[in-house]
């Protein structure tokens, strides 16, 4: 049988990283999963290696790339010595500890788990739209905004991320539609004033997309008033959808406490979750914030939970050093 | 970039892909493209371990919009594997080495 780790930290966002450099300074020689590639935001780095500029992490004053910002996260972790395996997990057994988890075949033990496997952006399921997933429709604004150059595009949603890819498509669409399917956005003011005042970008406010339409690239959307039922066609060759995010905790189903939405419950100002040993950090337990300086402020508690849960419960293997008091 | 992966460009495609004798598997990707990157080492493993059956070459879109543009290429990273200049096999989005290797099976 192999080694039992004191940490094992399933996810490398900002919960997941912050998590893995601060346990790691403990002394807990943290092993992450970080997951595998993919285009929906559930990859190793998260959601932010979909993302451009941003702006609202406190310490880079004008602004980081979301991809360089989880570079430098990933980087301090592995200075520190965390030790990565760019893997996802396959099955896990929380009835330890030690708790066990499964990644290709291989059985993995650990005293303590960090969940931080966030979430990843949620579709609209209508009809053609998976059809046409990667033929005019996206999940990803910054990978495929090139091929959309002076043509007419939609965005679906109306939260900060929807903005955010809104914005960045204008650098090359010659006009983009906002599908909203109330009256006002829930983005942000600063983010509101920018698309609102875009001379490239429209609005339709009480509206959802109820169908995608095109037999090999997208050719126009069909689009409902939420109020009148009426249906319109908009001609457009590119849809991008931003309507929020679904948590990436099916795995844990049976074994964690969730909300019926999915998302796991952490005892109160803490990342506890129901099963000893186990800690909830970052978006996977955050419906309500969802920022990545919150992910990461989460992250660090769950580091510090495990630390002292590991010294309450005696089965640290090493001294622990009391890093984050030091600070 | 590993030595046993081709860059292909708007000049070179027909002779690099359509000129090949086994099948031909083109990464068309961007600098710009974060999923792209994640995938760069995956493929420079297969180019490794399987590169005598599947050849891989990759496709900067950014350089050669032209031949992106030829196979309707609207999003990446999109992979294409060609065998006798034909469209085999065509995968959008990025994907884990595990998911990867299933998906091209028939050509390993």
């Amino acid at each position: 049988m192999s080694e039992v780790h004191d940490v094992v930290i399933i996810g490398s966002g900002p919960a997941g990283l912050t998590a893995a450099i601060y346990t790691d300074r403990a002394n807990l020689h943290p092993l992450v999963l970080e997951g595998e590639p993919s285009s929906n935001s559930d990859q190793p780095g998260g959601q932010l290696m979909l993302t451009t500029e941003v702006e609202n992490y406190p310490g880079f004053v004008d602004g980081i790339m979301g991809p360089e910002l989880m570079a430098n996260f990933r980087a301090q972790a592995a200075r520190f010595g965390a030790e990565f395996r760019t893997v996802k997990a396959g099955k896990v057994s929380f009835d330890g500890p030690p708790h066990r988890l499964w990644v290709e075949g291989e059985e993995i033990q650990a005293r303590a788990i960090i969940v931080a496997t966030g979430a990843r952006s949620l579709m609209l399921n209508v009809e053609g739209e998976s059809k046409l997933l990667g033929y005019g429709v996206s999940t990803c604004a910054t990978c495929d905004g090139f091929f959309f150059r002076d043509r007419e595009i939609a965005v679906v949603g109306g939260g900060d991320s929807a903005l955010e890819e809104a914005l960045f498509l204008t650098k090359f669409a010659s006009k983009v539609t906002l599908i909203h399917r109330r009256k006002e956005l829930r983005a942000s003011k600063i983010m509101q004033d920018r698309a609102l005042r875009h001379p490239k970008m429209a609005f339709l406010w009480d509206s959802r997309v109820s169908r995608v339409n095109g037999e090999t690239a997208v050719e126009s959307v069909t689009v409902e008033d939420v109020n009148t039922g009426t249906t319109t066609d908009l001609p457009v060759s590119g849809l991008f959808v931003a309507i929020g995010h679904v948590p990436n905790t099916d795995l844990f189903k049976g074994w964690l406490d969730m909300e019926d939405s999915g998302y796991l419950i952490t005892r109160h100002g803490s990342t506890f979750t129901n099963v000893g040993g186990v800690f909830a950090a970052g978006d996977v337990q955050d419906h309500v914030y969802r920022q990545a300086i919150t992910a990461a402020g989460s992250g660090c508690m769950a580091a510090i939970d495990v630390e002292r849960w590991l010294e309450a419960t005696g089965s640290a293997d090493h001294e622990i050093a009391d890093t984050p008091r030091n600070w | 970039m590993a030595a046993n992966i081709t860059t292909l460009t708007d000049t070179n495609f027909n002779e690099e892909v359509k000129g090949a004798d086994g099948p031909v598997l083109v990464d068309f990707w961007a600098e710009w493209c974060g999923p792209c990157k994640m995938i760069a080492p995956v493929l420079e493993e297969i180019a490794n371990t399987h590169g005598d059956k599947l050849r891989i070459a990759k496709l900067n879109v950014d350089d050669a919009p032209d031949t992106a543009r030829q196979f309707q290429v609207m999003s990446i990273p999109t992979l294409i594997v060609f065998q006798d200049g034909e469209i085999q096999k065509r995968l959008v989005g990025a994907k884990g080495k595990a998911q990867l290797l299933e998906e091209l099976q028939a050509f390993l």
